[in-house]
């Protein structure tokens, strides 16, 4: 894991204010980063080159590093993972980006036999220092193949991590910290939250991230570590355990049912920040666990587990759990299907009642 | 038929084709004259810098250069001196006694696991020999004879093989899948395929960074069937990786004929042309032919002119493994009817017909190839055998995952090591 030694400059914009960027354009500038420090990082993958992907994040770095550090590939997920994995065997610090993760399947069996288990197998002798980008969850009118939140099948794995961010701030930091990190990192971009937070509310205006607090993103290198949680507000009555585009439903979700709540935005789910998990737990006493991701073996049922186990004779009510549901996600009923603030406030109210 | 009414015309009944081997054991009758053998030496050698389309006829042909009088002839003629073949019988010789001593040792229960390469040597001895020792090589389960070639310790392969305190991967790995940064011999992987694309990213790597070294892989034809196989093909092809990528048809996969894995309608090197990739399809069992083609291939991929596309035509003399019995679906006569020879028989001969070996030079180094084998194994056996307990330390279990142990394997490891203390109170006993 690796923590930043510099200073970050504050960037400032032309009028003098904090500089401000949303997601993609905070992905971009933390690849723009890591490419200008090490030129072993090499970004690839379909329309990631000269277009600079679907999403732009990868927008301008072909132009800027040049066309065998940042280029298009074929669409082979399986090949993009796999070349990741001997790039990064030879000393590069590939960063493949699969379109959108519903299509990382057929590069899984790259990712979690090979990338995932190299260094153990090899005891050392060769490892895959890779970043998978791949953006991710529901809520973009995706149908089932633009939806899927796989991350459990990826914190399932041995020897790979896995990160998500919630913000541009932490976009850029822990994306850094990954193509840092010498493990195999999984970086989901929830892709709902790309242009602005979404509060859960889908009839309501879209928001941008112009006034967010997170949206400033400084110039230059900084890195978030691995495996450390994010606080993002604090409160007695229940501890709400999140990561991605949900941090910012639950957020708002808590804000108009007036309930104090210390809400942790996990950012990484392989390794977890158990310390941070417990110390709240054990503080409030109730557990709200929401993810978007399909409920049955979903990464919440770990989290649930490991709750259980360490802190049970602290709660005072069942923990709840707020997922989707065990469907495919589906195109016309998004919305039924997504778990927003209804199903959170039952959750709330079952919890709060105990 | 329930979702379709009843029939009620006269189109042709469509049929499913299930490819069968020509040969079962038993009943029939071995007969290996519809392969085709070309007269060695008749095979063009394009330019190594040739189109991809300049190859097109060496994909069905077959690249032979040792011909049934002993000589060397033709184009492909790589024209080594007498040391450097003396040498490649050598680690011939080497991987035979290699070959042998571990069978045994795993009937006598000393590892779980075995996989001999008999008849196939050449595919990855001469090959190897054709090579820098530095170009990175992406091997598949039966290619001992890259490592050996390479220099590799036998005292290490063993404690590999072992699984035992002085294995340096930690007894992690399946007996046989070695790796080996020093030696440029990436670790094996026991999902098939998967190191063929692996291979072109090590190679597109190298060609990013302006670096001389190129990268081979090898794969049997059963698994050119796999995914990553076409991905590797493609990748290679797209960036024009300075790659090769071997294809050892060795005709069985485990106990499916090649047919299934599609050599019924095309060879495997024709796969080549498809991809714009150089093709070629050469006898694996000459040596000489083996090593001409893959130093041609390697040649062509170190002056950026393209990646290729070898098939090996071979033949697996032996089981696919020590947990495979050959006797139940193949017939036993095949192996001695095999038209295209034993690769170390033909060397041999090749050697003596220059005048430059003799039988009793054979018999002798035979003779010092099983002794050193035997050496080695004693010395390795002081590292302990599979399962009795000389194994690396429990607590390795945990390291590697990731670069830095993470707090679940932590406790994970303590939980380990408390089992154990509540196993053996009075401390583990060995």
């Amino acid at each position: 894991m690796s923590e930043t030694k510099e200073k970050p400059k504050q960037g400032r914009d032309a009028t003098g204010d904090d500089r401000r960027l949303n997601m993609i354009e905070a992905i971009n500038d933390a690849l723009d980063v890591a490419m200008g420090r090490d030129d072993n990082v090499v970004v690839f993958g379909e329309d990631a080159g000269y277009f600079g992907g679907v999403f732009r994040c990868t927008a301008g770095l072909q132009e800027k590093y040049g066309k065998t550090r940042a280029f298009d590939t074929p669409i082979s997920e399986c090949g993009i993972i796999a070349t990741a994995i001997g790039m990064g065997a030879y000393g590069l610090r590939p960063v493949p980006e699969i379109q959108f993760a519903d299509y990382i399947y057929p590069g899984y069996d790259q990712i979690i036999s090979e990338a995932a288990r190299l260094r153990y197998r090899s005891a050392g002798e060769f490892s895959a220092p890779i970043t998978i980008r791949s953006p991710f969850g529901g809520g973009i009118f995706g149908g089932q193949t633009h939806s899927q939140s796989p991350e459990s099948l990826f914190t399932h794995a041995s020897g790979i991590k896995t990160v998500i961010p919630a913000t541009p701030y932490d976009a850029k930091g822990l994306l850094i910290a990954a193509i840092e990190d010498n493990d195999p990192v999984i970086f989901f971009e929830p892709k709902r939250i790309y242009n602005g937070p979404f509060d859960g509310f889908f009839d309501r205006p879209v928001k941008n991230w112009k006034s967010h607090p997170d949206s400033v993103v400084p110039e230059g290198h900084y890195a978030i570590p691995l495996g450390k949680a994010r606080l993002v507000t604090e409160g007695e009555q229940l501890t709400v355990l999140t990561y991605g585009t949900m941090v910012h439903v639950a957020k708002a979700v808590m804000e108009e049912k007036g309930v104090e709540a210390d809400i942790l935005d996990l950012r990484t789910l392989v390794p977890l920040d158990i310390e941070a998990v417990e110390k709240s737990v054990k503080k409030t006493g109730k557990c709200l666990i929401i993810h978007e991701a399909t409920r049955t073996s979903g990464f919440g049922a770990e989290l649930s587990a490991l709750v259980q186990e360490r802190s049970f004779y602290h709660l005072e009510a069942p923990i709840e759990r707020v997922t989707g549901f065990d469907t495919p996600y589906p195109h016309s009923l998004e919305w039924a299907y997504f778990p927003g603030p209804v199903r959170i406030g039952a959750a709330l109210d079952k919890l709060l009642s105990e | 038929m329930a979702d379709r009414p009843e029939r009620t015309d006269n189109k042709p009944q469509l049929s499913l084709h299930i490819p069968e081997p020509n040969y079962r054991p038993g009943a029939d009758e071995v007969d290996f004259s519809a392969i085709e053998i070309p007269e060695a030496g008749a095979q063009p050698r394009p330019d190594e810098a040739c189109d991809p389309t300049e190859t097109h006829g060496l994909c069905t042909d077959l690249i032979r250069v040792l011909g049934e009088d002993n000589r060397a002839h033709g184009p492909w003629d790589p024209k080594l001196d007498p040391d450097t073949l003396r040498e490649m019988l050598h680690h011939f010789s080497l991987v035979r006694a290699f070959d042998e001593r571990m069978f045994r040792g795993q009937r006598q229960g000393k590892t779980s696991f075995y996989m001999k390469c008999t008849g196939e040597e050449a595919t990855s001895i001469s090959t190897s020999m054709a090579l820098q020792q530095d170009d990175m090589v992406f091997p598949s389960y039966r290619q001992q004879g890259v490592l050996i070639a390479r220099g590799y310790p036998l005292l290490e392969m063993i404690n590999q093989i072992y699984s035992n305190s002085g294995d340096k991967l930690k007894g992690r790995q399946l007996p046989i899948m070695y790796s080996s940064r020093e030696h440029s011999f990436f670790s094996i992987s026991g999902n098939l395929a998967t190191q063929v694309p692996q291979a072109v990213g090590w190679a597109m790597a190298s060609a990013i960074k302006h670096d001389t070294r190129i990268a081979a892989s090898w794969v049997g034809e059963g698994s050119t069937a796999e995914g990553d196989f076409h991905a590797a093909c493609t990748f290679a092809s797209v960036y024009n990786a300075p790659v090769i990528l071997n294809v050892i048809n060795n005709q069985w996969a485990i106990s499916s004929f090649s047919g299934f894995a599609g050599s019924e309608r095309a060879t495997f090197a024709s796969r080549a042309i498809g991809y714009g990739l150089a093709g070629l399809r050469v006898d694996g069992n000459d040596p000489l032919a083996c090593y001409a083609a893959e130093r041609w291939a390697a040649n062509r991929a170190r002056t950026n002119s393209g990646p290729t596309l070898i098939e090996f035509f071979t033949y697996r003399a032996e089981g696919h493994s020590t947990s495979d019995d050959p006797s139940g679906y193949r017939s036993a006569q095949e192996r001695d009817a095999w038209p295209l020879g034993d690769p170390v028989v033909r060397l041999k001969n090749h050697l003596i017909e220059l005048g430059e070996w003799d039988e009793d030079r054979q018999a002798e180094m035979d003779l010092k190839a099983a002794e050193k084998v035997k050496a080695d194994t004693k010395e390795a056996e002081k590292n302990g055998i599979l399962g009795h307990g000389m194994h690396q330390p429990f607590h390795t279990m945990f390291e590697d995952v990731f670069e830095e142990e993470p707090w679940h394997l932590k406790e994970q490891n303590a939980q380990s090591q408390a089992e154990r203390d509540k196993k053996y109170p009075d401390g583990v006993p060995h």
